[in-house]
């Protein structure tokens, strides 16, 4: 099973710790706001993904099932 | 329970031509009252325990798409409401946040009501035993008109399920349909986070069959004199007619109703003409994007043709640009304008709409830094997408329509440090906000 990376937007206040503790695949944009790769996350990186969305203080990141074929980028 | 067949006329006569929805509102200064209303429009039907799938059939044949701006395919709207599980609710969404645009509260102070039979035969449709109509706190004549026409359909001893008419806060993201949903059920007016979408669950958690207030006037159209009627105007993609708000330099501004697919240079006319020759055309309002004088003179108003120019109707809203004035700058006072309406949620429409405002003011004003450019598309870029809801992508889609329309300005911006028209009266008009109100 695959997964996608989400944000929620509205929960989201810019800290930035998930740019740091999964780099992979978040980076931040000019006012330090995550931007999320579209990739669908597989077993590798997993371990990174969750360490993010648990590191998130306001809980603004979560995991969602990749459609299948949804390959991105 | 009366049964009314869904393509049968019995009152009156279906209107040749145009117009179809102002038809009995030609010799009206004020709102059409109910006898008028009636001596052509059957009295709707009421909802039965199950959604009544021929009404939405006669939707589906007549092609309808919503006229807020996304021109979504009504009938499998109204399908998707009726696989909810649950008794749904109906909300006509008045807002009209779009400074652009007036159609939708013309429509409600001038027909309520056409919009009132649209709303209870689109409940009965998708089986839905409560309306609730919107408008902006603003929209004085709309609110009025909608509480005159619901006490006259009562003193008529018509029967009809609860209306509701809710008076919401005249924002631009107001409008949208979470934000909207999120204050029906006690909350601020600002977008929430999707899914779950109102069809799903929506008002007081409810399947909820939300639409904008033009919509539904087609859709009672529809009902009375059946979809093949409604496809005599219109195109195959699009049928039907529509209402375009044209403003800016022409000399009779206001609403018209024209077919879809009609030039824009025919709206234009409609409108009075313009009175300088035509610099640029600001299409779908302000959420919408600019076209350029040689796209706006081969233009038709339909989103087949638009969409190959990179543009789109949106709500129907024309602004007409004169040559004279400065895009820049008249970009630069909407996107100002629209950072000041973000519901301050999302850190991307936040800060990216705050920096492209800010940065295209500094160039429309000869404020030149080196790589300004770069920066405003770059930042377009990173703001699309990235909001709960589509307000950003507006002011992104504006600005790069501005970017490539007005290219020739830029560059002399860059080197002359301003224009010539930097003195001239704006063109595009702006609300005046006295406070700001999300409740």
């Amino acid at each position: 099973m695959r997964y996608l990376l989400k944000v929620d937007p509205i929960a989201c206040d810019g800290r930035g710790i998930c740019a740091e503790l999964f780099p992979e695949r978040i980076d931040l944009d000019d006012w330090g706001f995550p931007i999320i790769d579209a990739t669908p996350i597989d077993g590798s990186l997993m371990s990174h993904a969750k360490r993010a969305i648990a590191a998130c203080p306001v809980l603004a990141l979560r995991l969602e099932h990749a459609p299948p074929g949804a390959v991105r980028r | 329970m009366q049964q009314i067949p869904a393509t049968e006329s019995r009152v009156g006569a279906a209107p040749h031509g145009l117009p179809r929805l102002l038809a009995s509102s030609r010799n009206h200064a004020h709102a059409v009252d109910l006898r008028t209303h009636r001596s052509t429009m059957q009295i709707p039907p009421l909802p039965q325990r199950r959604p009544r799938f021929d009404l939405i059939d006669a939707v589906d044949a007549a092609g309808l798409r919503g006229r807020g701006g996304g021109a979504f395919p009504t009938a499998t709207k109204m399908r998707a409401v009726t696989e909810g599980g649950r008794s749904p609710i109906l909300v006509v969404n008045g807002a009209e946040g779009e400074p652009a645009s007036s159609k939708d509260r013309m429509l409600m102070a001038r027909m309520p009501h056409l919009v009132i039979d649209g709303a209870l035969i689109g409940a009965a449709a998708v089986g839905a035993n409560e309306v609730i109509i919107c408008a902006e706190r603003t929209s004085i004549k709309a609110l009025n008109a909608l509480e005159v026409a619901v006490g006259e359909r009562v003193q008529a001893r018509e029967r009809f399920v609860p209306i509701r008419i809710v008076a919401i806060p005249p924002r631009f993201v107001a409008g949208e349909e979470s934000a909207l949903v999120h204050f029906l059920n006690g909350g601020e007016a600002k977008p929430t986070r999707v899914p779950p979408r109102v069809y799903q669950k929506g008002v007081k958690g409810r399947p909820t069959f939300l639409s904008n207030v033009e919509t539904f006037a087609h859709l009672a159209q529809i009902t009375q004199w059946g979809p093949s009627w409604f496809r005599q105007l219109g195109t195959d993609a699009e049928p039907g007619t529509m209402l375009a708000t044209v403003s800016g330099d022409v000399t009779r501004p206001g609403v018209c109703e024209m077919a879809i697919g009609t030039p824009l240079t025919d709206a234009i006319a409609n409108a009075g003409g313009t009175n300088s020759p035509i610099q640029a055309v600001l299409i779908g309002g302000y959420y919408g994007t600019w076209l350029g004088a040689a796209d706006a003179a081969a233009a038709t108003m339909s989103n087949a043709d638009l969409r190959s120019r990179d543009s789109g109707l949106g709500c129907g809203a024309v602004v007409v640009l004169p040559a004279g004035a400065c895009g820049l700058r008249e970009t630069a006072r909407v996107l100002t304008w629209m950072s000041t309406e973000s519901a301050g949620q999302c850190g991307p429409c936040v800060h990216g709409l705050g920096a492209l405002s800010s940065t295209l003011t500094a160039l429309a004003a000869g404020q030149i830094r080196p790589g300004m450019l770069d920066d405003l598309h770059r930042w377009a870029g990173l703001i699309d997408k990235r909001g709960a809801c589509s307000f950003p992508d507006g002011a992104a889609r504006l600005l790069r329509s501005a970017l490539q329309v007005f290219a020739g300005d830029i560059t002399l911006h860059l080197r002359h440090r301003s224009c010539s028209s930097a003195m001239a009266r704006p063109v595009l008009r702006l609300p005046k906000r006295e406070e700001v109100v999300w409740r």
